[in-house]
């Protein structure tokens, strides 16, 4: 039956036919979706774990009690699950154990861009990688083979492109009852890695790869397809599909086995061609192997190392480089104007602008890059969440971003390093569970004296509000126990623990001013529910014109449901959330609840 | 049914991705291969949203090459100019004629340009474009919320499938308590279209 599938949607539907009974994830684009579409589905125990590095020690043990088990996370959260990764490399599997890591080149929606290949050979893990959402069904079946017949975890790597696209999929199979009961063998060889046994694992993983060799070079979704024999293209990925878009007449063999590669197919392929090309997107991973084994190639020569391929791209590359002649239409077109921006920003009512603002009022307000903090700054170290929006002007509040839960760590390395300022770290609640938690008792453990501010608004907002530990909601929507913040920093050893109104400023302002002040470190729980995951709205707001002065004091909360018209403010009922917050900024009193 | 590219483009929250789903699934319906992909960046939170939709024989590249789309359909007007350059010059701008004005916009920083500018800069492209009242039509069909119905309903009488075709699909997917008001919505924009193709001796 032909479905229109996303690379997600179909990778989750592989892996239901291959009879997974367990999956497991965190939340990350462009990764989400795939557990989303699993929790819907019968007979798979579900879930959300605190973090990729737990989701797929929990993957580990479901493979270990001989189940077929899904991991998925987007690729820097294969950075946190990096040890447990290699760890299932040395150990092995009994039930199938495949890994999804979702890249997102051109970094839609990440902090940094990375190309997880490296990770398959870093952990001598075999990965493969769809070309479109066919073979994302069709080759997540293949994957639990090899992961069982191989006794190896599977790394299945996607990239944004893959997996937000949809494709018509022809979806040949059906659920696959999970096979195997689960029932754990007891078996310290393979299970217990002290040195002893881990050095004999070192050589069955080593043995793998060179089976795993033979194997690929019959992987039936590795393609020759022979055309104009003057140029050959190498492709993988997403970048196979522009590559035969652009290059219409060439040769092409498409990789879908990226570790290890069918090296004897590349040697066959490269020998019936005149010209050897590379297309592939972030780093020259193919073009290198190609080119260790002796034969000439180009590769990032034209096809830029940094960001998100396309097929515009990958032709001017080629037409530069006089692979491919320049294309018939190249009138000149006046450059584009430049047009009003649309950054992305804090919705309206979102429960983070009243502490954004407050911490822009109180603390950063020495703005420019290079700039020293000036004597009375506050420094506001940040995290991964919605709040990380708060960089942008108005608000402008925030000093850094780099990694999950990165704000406590840093707060206290710059508090130990002698900074006279003083440090406050901005976490969202999700993000706190994911690994903020330990950085918060290392703050306690080596006497830190720095306030940890927790944006609670319940849910994982950015990813499209996701369940999390502290939300007591499960990832199939059932009732969980929920964790208890306050309790669980006061179980630290944290004394000063303040739970405040997210939507009340005075009551932000009164507490983050106490706790700084405050000699040892300290807890600011900022509660307020997500609109967008309640969708709940208060009443609206509207400014009264005859009061409104112009003095704009309410744009400096960035709420997109505030705009100007005639030099006075002005309210969109229909955006307004009626959270109240630009009432308590307007120096005038000019606005209040909507007269209907 | 001839190769068709489309690429969908406005702003958050208007509809824009529920449009290019089910243009992408009638498409597939009618015996095209389809393939269609957002660029959603940080998604909802007021950003630019756009959506290539390609219906083919065979389709490669789920993103659209710049200057081969026929169809632009800017739910926006300033993210019509914003990806002018994608339109073929046998390609149609089809834009509705709505304005959201950005945060950038509103302190004054870039002003807004009016439509005769943003005509300007989709002229280079292409001389073929349509302005389409899609609020009003949605109002008039009792549904504010449907104006990505009444493009699609626009865009709908430059392909080649009746209108049935389309209909068909939004009545199996589409809730019952919209379904009357999205597919009025859908008809008249699609009339509206057909008067203004023949106007125009298109």
């Amino acid at each position: 039956m032909k479905q229109l599938l996303s690379g997600n949607e179909a990778m989750a539907l592989g892996a239901y036919h291959a009879g997974i009974a367990v999956a497991t994830a965190y939340p990350g684009t462009p990764s989400t979706e795939i557990l989303e579409n699993i929790a819907r589905m019968d007979g798979v125990y579900a879930e959300w774990a605190i973090n990729e590095k737990v989701a797929l020690e929990v993957g580990m043990g479901a493979s270990y009690a001989g189940v077929r088990t899904l991991v998925s996370m987007k690729h820097v959260g294969l950075n946190v699950a990096a040890d447990p990764f290699f760890a299932a490399s040395t150990t092995g599997v009994i039930g199938g154990l495949v890994v999804i890591s979702c890249d997102d080149p051109g970094e839609h929606s990440s902090q940094g861009e990375q190309d997880n290949r490296h990770f398959a050979r870093f952990a001598k893990v075999p990965m493969i990688e769809p070309t479109d959402s066919q073979e994302a069904y069709d080759m997540m079946a293949l994957a639990f083979d090899i992961s069982e017949k191989f006794d190896t975890p599977v790394l299945f790597r996607s990239t944004t492109r893959i997996s937000h696209t949809k494709a018509v999929v022809d979806v040949t199979r059906e659920r696959k009852a999970a096979a195997n009961k689960a029932a754990f063998k007891r078996w310290t060889e393979k299970f217990v890695m002290v040195p002893s046994n881990a050095r004999v694992r070192r050589v069955a993983m080593e043995e793998r790869i060179a089976k795993l060799q033979e194997y690929v070079e019959q992987f039936p979704f590795n393609e020759m397809i022979m055309g104009d024999r003057k140029l050959g293209v190498i492709s993988n990925g997403v970048a196979y599909q522009y590559a035969r878009e652009v290059f219409k007449d060439a040769s092409h063999l498409k990789l879908t086995t990226l570790y290890p590669l069918p090296v004897n197919l590349i040697k066959k392929f490269a020998a019936q061609v005149e010209k050897l090309i590379v297309v592939e997107e972030i780093d020259p991973y193919i073009e290198n192997e190609v080119r260790q084994l002796g034969i000439a190639v180009e590769g990032k020569k034209f096809i830029p190392m940094i960001g998100e391929l396309n097929p515009e791209i990958v032709e001017n590359g080629a037409v530069k480089t006089g692979i491919l002649k320049a294309p018939a239409s190249t009138a000149t077109k006046a450059p584009p104007p430049s047009l009003p921006a649309r950054r992305p920003q804090l919705c309206a009512g979102c429960p983070h602008v009243a502490t954004e603002y407050t911490l822009r009022k109180l603390g950063v307000r020495t703005q420019g890059s290079g700039v020293p903090v000036s004597k009375n700054d506050i420094i506001v170290t940040s995290d991964i969440g919605c709040y990380t929006l708060g960089v942008y002007p108005p608000l402008a509040a925030l000093d850094t971003c780099a990694c999950m839960g990165a704000s406590i760590g840093q707060a206290l390395g710059l508090e130990k390093a002698g900074v006279s300022n003083k440090v406050v770290a901005v976490i969202g609640d999700s993000t706190f569970m994911h690994s903020g938690i330990t950085g918060l008792i290392d703050v306690v453990y080596n006497q830190g004296t720095t306030t940890v501010i927790i944006l609670d608004n319940n849910t994982t907002a950015m990813t499209g509000h996701q369940g999390h530990p502290g939300t007591g909601i499960s990832a199939r929507g059932e009732k969980a126990t929920a964790v208890d913040i306050e309790a669980l920093v006061r179980g630290m050893g944290i004394a000063d623990v303040n739970v405040v109104n997210s939507f009340n400023l005075k009551s932000i302002e009164t507490t983050i001013k106490k706790c700084v002040a405050n000699p040892a470190p300290s807890v600011i729980i900022v509660r307020g529910t997500c609109p967008l995951a309640t969708k709940k709205k208060g009443k609206p707001l509207a400014v009264d014109a005859d009061v409104c002065s112009g003095c704009m004091d309410c744009m400096k909360i960035g709420c997109p449901a505030i705009t100007i018209a005639d030099n006075l403010a002005m309210i969109d009922a229909e955006a307004c959330g009626g959270c109240g917050v630009c009432t308590q900024v307007c120096p005038n009193e000019a606005i209040s609840e909507a007269q209907r | 049914m001839r190769d068709v590219n489309v690429l969908m483009v406005g702003v958050g929250g208007y509809g824009v991705i529920l449009a290019s789903d089910g243009m992408a699934e009638i498409g597939m319906v009618n015996g095209c291969d389809v393939k269609k992909t957002d660029s959603l960046g940080m998604a909802q939170r007021g950003g630019s949203v756009v959506s290539h939709v390609r219906w083919g024989q065979k389709v490669y590249s789920p993103m659209i090459k710049k200057g081969e789309a026929d169809f632009l359909l800017a739910f926006e007007e300033i993210e019509a100019a914003r990806w002018a350059s994608y339109l073929s010059p046998k390609g149609a701008a089809i834009v509705a004629d709505s304005v959201v004005i950005p945060v950038s916009s509103v302190k004054g920083d870039i002003p807004y340009p009016k439509w005769d500018a943003i005509k300007v800069i989709l002229s280079q492209y292409s001389d073929k474009i349509y302005l389409v009242p899609a609020a009003r039509i949605a109002r008039e069909a009792n549904n504010p919320r449907a104006v990505n119905m009444a493009m699609l309903g626009y865009l709908s009488a430059f392909l080649d499938l009746p209108a049935e075709a389309w209909t068909d699909t939004m009545r199996r997917r589409l809730p019952e308590k919209f379904m009357k008001s999205s597919i009025d919505a859908f008809l008249k924009a699609r009339t509206e279209a057909e008067a203004a193709i023949r106007a125009k001796g298109a």
